[in-house]
């Protein structure tokens, strides 16, 4: 499946692509002023920019093959697609209980407390189809979205 | 193909969707002897009350037993085996035979041998069954009592709390949690439950439930002391409800034992879940983990091996993600070791209620404890399961900011771009 892949050597950490997902996600997807004014919450990204001289890197969820997330929910509500392959969570059955956080080795995903507690992940932009937002604005092309292979 | 699973919570679950990974087509029969299509156990105290409602109670969605092409029958005990004749008898005394058996019949609770047991008022917190008689009588001021002060126990004060009950928690250990803290994490936990109005004996026990006229009246402590009480909770733990695989060929220790298959001592009969003892790649032995995520890993293993297919679980080890009321907490393996081969950092501030506990052996984390930090807790228990040596990058483990930047480029490379750099497709 595609999924998205940082550039480390690329990366200047501007943090755009964490502001793009998070208004992605936002009550109002389309308006970067509104999300973060109107909203009552601050819009939370899925996205999370790790940094550390010299480098830095933007991290999602990896939609992992055998998906520790989904095996260890303890409602069901974390599932992957069988066809698509995109781990998601339906957020009307999470009670935030942080079992997914536990196990998901990439520290991927976000408490999100703005309302009843619910696990918040990379979804792949999938209500938005095509390429994810955050690769779509990353300034320095540090982010690509593919499924072949890199020479390096 | 005949598969029968007995059982219907996460192991089952688990195996029913192992086996149709592997065998689309075979017939399947499972049996419950609760009632219901499969719920989500933990979701029990967050039902009580009022969080989650009854059509959210369930984990899996209504038509997964059509849709997988299982035979659920439910409500329906299966009382013995008959491993000979290679069926099962059910309580009404019908057998049915099998080609293949997935023993997932969970954990019962431990029920001390105490007088007062059988008051009306006492329950245990187990089942939905348990949870649905108090939530109807339950009334607001209901003095109730909690032995036991794990898991469940708290689990249960915190929801009793919650529907407005005046809770007190008697616990032989101690400290609260003494499977998943130390006693500095749970002296700050302890202090937040009391906080919310949660009232706790320490090292202490019901010795009798008292009652009038059949209901209960109140409890004799160990010490002596006498409280009056409308409810009795009894959490003091679980044990593998074994009780079919009892007299048969099956080799038992606390519960079935598997091999890294799930199979059991008998070839074609496989256990998974809180019934079985598999093994824990911390304790370097055999033991029952009796929690959600190795339920299901274990059923879908069970799953996938006796639909044919070929998938071994090296082993588990306990972990936990819990909170009451506001504070969370998330811990796993070893979190109080004994011996000088462990290495211990630590990071504390009572004021705020943070704690970090990470134990290291052999250069490898075995276990940790983060209360009130858990964010990203996951990159710790997965250094945990691949058994990787963090020493290049220990002293960074307790950071706040701790991540994937502080591992080696190598290795970060190779989880980061699984599947894209050349060779190493997935
Ligand atoms: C209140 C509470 C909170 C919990 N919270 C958490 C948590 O936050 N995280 C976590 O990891 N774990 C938690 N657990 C533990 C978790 O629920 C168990 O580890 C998990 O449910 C084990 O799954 P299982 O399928 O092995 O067995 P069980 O869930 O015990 O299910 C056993 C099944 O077998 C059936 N059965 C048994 N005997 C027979 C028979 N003779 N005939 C027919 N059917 C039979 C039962 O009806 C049931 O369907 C909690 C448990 C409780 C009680
Ligand atoms: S949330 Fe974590 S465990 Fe789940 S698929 Fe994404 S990266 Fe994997
Ligand atoms: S927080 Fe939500 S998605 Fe994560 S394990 Fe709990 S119920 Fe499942």
């Amino acid at each position: 499946m595609k999924r998205v892949y940082a550039r480390e050597e690329i990366c200047g950490g501007c943090k755009l692509c964490e502001v793009h997902c998070a208004v992605a996600h936002s009550q109002y997807p389309n308006d970067i002023i509104k999300a973060f004014l109107k909203q009552k919450t601050k819009p939370i990204a899925r996205i999370l920019v790790e940094e550390g001289r010299p480098i830095s890197f933007a991290l999602q969820c990896r939609h992992c093959e055998d998906a520790p997330c989904t095996k260890a929910c303890i409602t069901g509500a974390m599932q992957k697609d069988p066809v698509t392959g995109i781990v998601a969570n339906d957020e009307t059955r999470c009670v935030g209980c942080w079992t997914c956080i536990l196990v998901c080795p990439f520290g991927a995903i976000k408490r999100d407390e703005s309302g009843h507690k619910v696990a918040s992940k990379c979804d792949l932009c999938a209500t938005v189809g095509g390429t994810p937002v955050c690769v779509q604005n990353c300034p320095n092309d540090a982010l690509v979205f593919t499924d072949e292979l890199w020479r390096r | 193909m005949h598969y029968v699973i007995v059982g219907n919570s996460a192991a089952a679950i688990g195996a029913v969707e192992g086996i149709r990974s592997v065998d689309p087509n075979g017939r399947i029969t499972l049996f419950s002897d609760e009632p219901y299509h499969t719920y989500s156990r933990p979701l029990i105290s967050y039902y009580l009350f009022g969080k989650v409602t009854e059509d959210k109670m369930y984990y899996r969605p209504l038509d997964f037993y059509e849709r997988q092409g299982v035979e659920a029958r439910l409500g329906t005990k299966v009382s013995s085996l008959m491993l000979g004749e290679k069926m099962v008898v059910l309580e009404s005394g019908e057998s049915v035979s099998y080609d293949r058996l997935i023993l997932a019949t969970g954990g019962k609770p431990i029920l001390p041998p105490m007088p007062g047991r059988e008051l009306e008022g006492v329950s245990s917190f187990l089942k939905w069954e348990d949870v649905r008689g108090l939530e109807k009588t339950l009334f607001p001021g209901a003095r109730t009592v909690v032995i036991g002060a794990g898991l469940i126990g708290l689990k249960a004060a915190e929801a009793l709390v919650k529907r407005g009950a005046q809770v007190t928690v008697v616990e032989l250990a101690n400290r609260v949690l003494s499977a998943i803290l130390d006693e500095s994490a749970a002296a700050m936990v302890q202090e937040s439950l009391e906080e919310h109005g949660v009232r706790f004996f320490l090292e202490n026990t019901v010795s009798e439930i008292l009652g009038t006229e059949g209901k209960v009246s109140g409890v004799r402590l160990q010490d002596g002391t006498v409280r009056e009480c409308d409810r009795v909770v009894i959490a003091i733990g679980v044990s593998p409800n074994a009780d079919l695989a009892r007299n048969t060929e099956l080799t038992l220790n606390r519960g079935v034992l598997v091999d890294e298959f799930m199979q059991t001592s008998v070839a074609g009969i496989y256990a998974a879940g809180d019934v079985a003892e598999g093994y824990d790649i911390l304790y370097r032995q055999k033991r029952v983990l009796p929690i959600l995520p190795n339920a299901y890993k274990q059923g879908f293993t069970a799953g996938v091996n006796v639909a044919g297919g070929s998938q071994s679980y090296r082993g588990g080890f306990a972990m936990n993600s819990i909170g009451f009321f506001d504070l969370p907490m998330i811990t796993a393996g070893i979190v109080k070791p004994e011996g000088d081969e462990f290495t211990v950092m630590l990071a504390a501030d009572k004021a705020r209620r943070l704690y970090k506990k990470i134990v290291l052996r052999e250069g490898k984390i075995v276990g940790f404890i983060a209360l009130n930090q858990i964010d990203r807790a996951g990159i710790l228990t997965g250094l945990m399961d691949k058994e990787v040596d963090v020493t290049p990058f220990q002293d960074d483990l307790l950071r706040e900011d701790f991540g994937y930047v502080y591992f080696p480029k190598e290795y970060r490379q190779q989880q980061l771009l699984k599947g894209v750099l050349e060779g190493e497709r997935s």
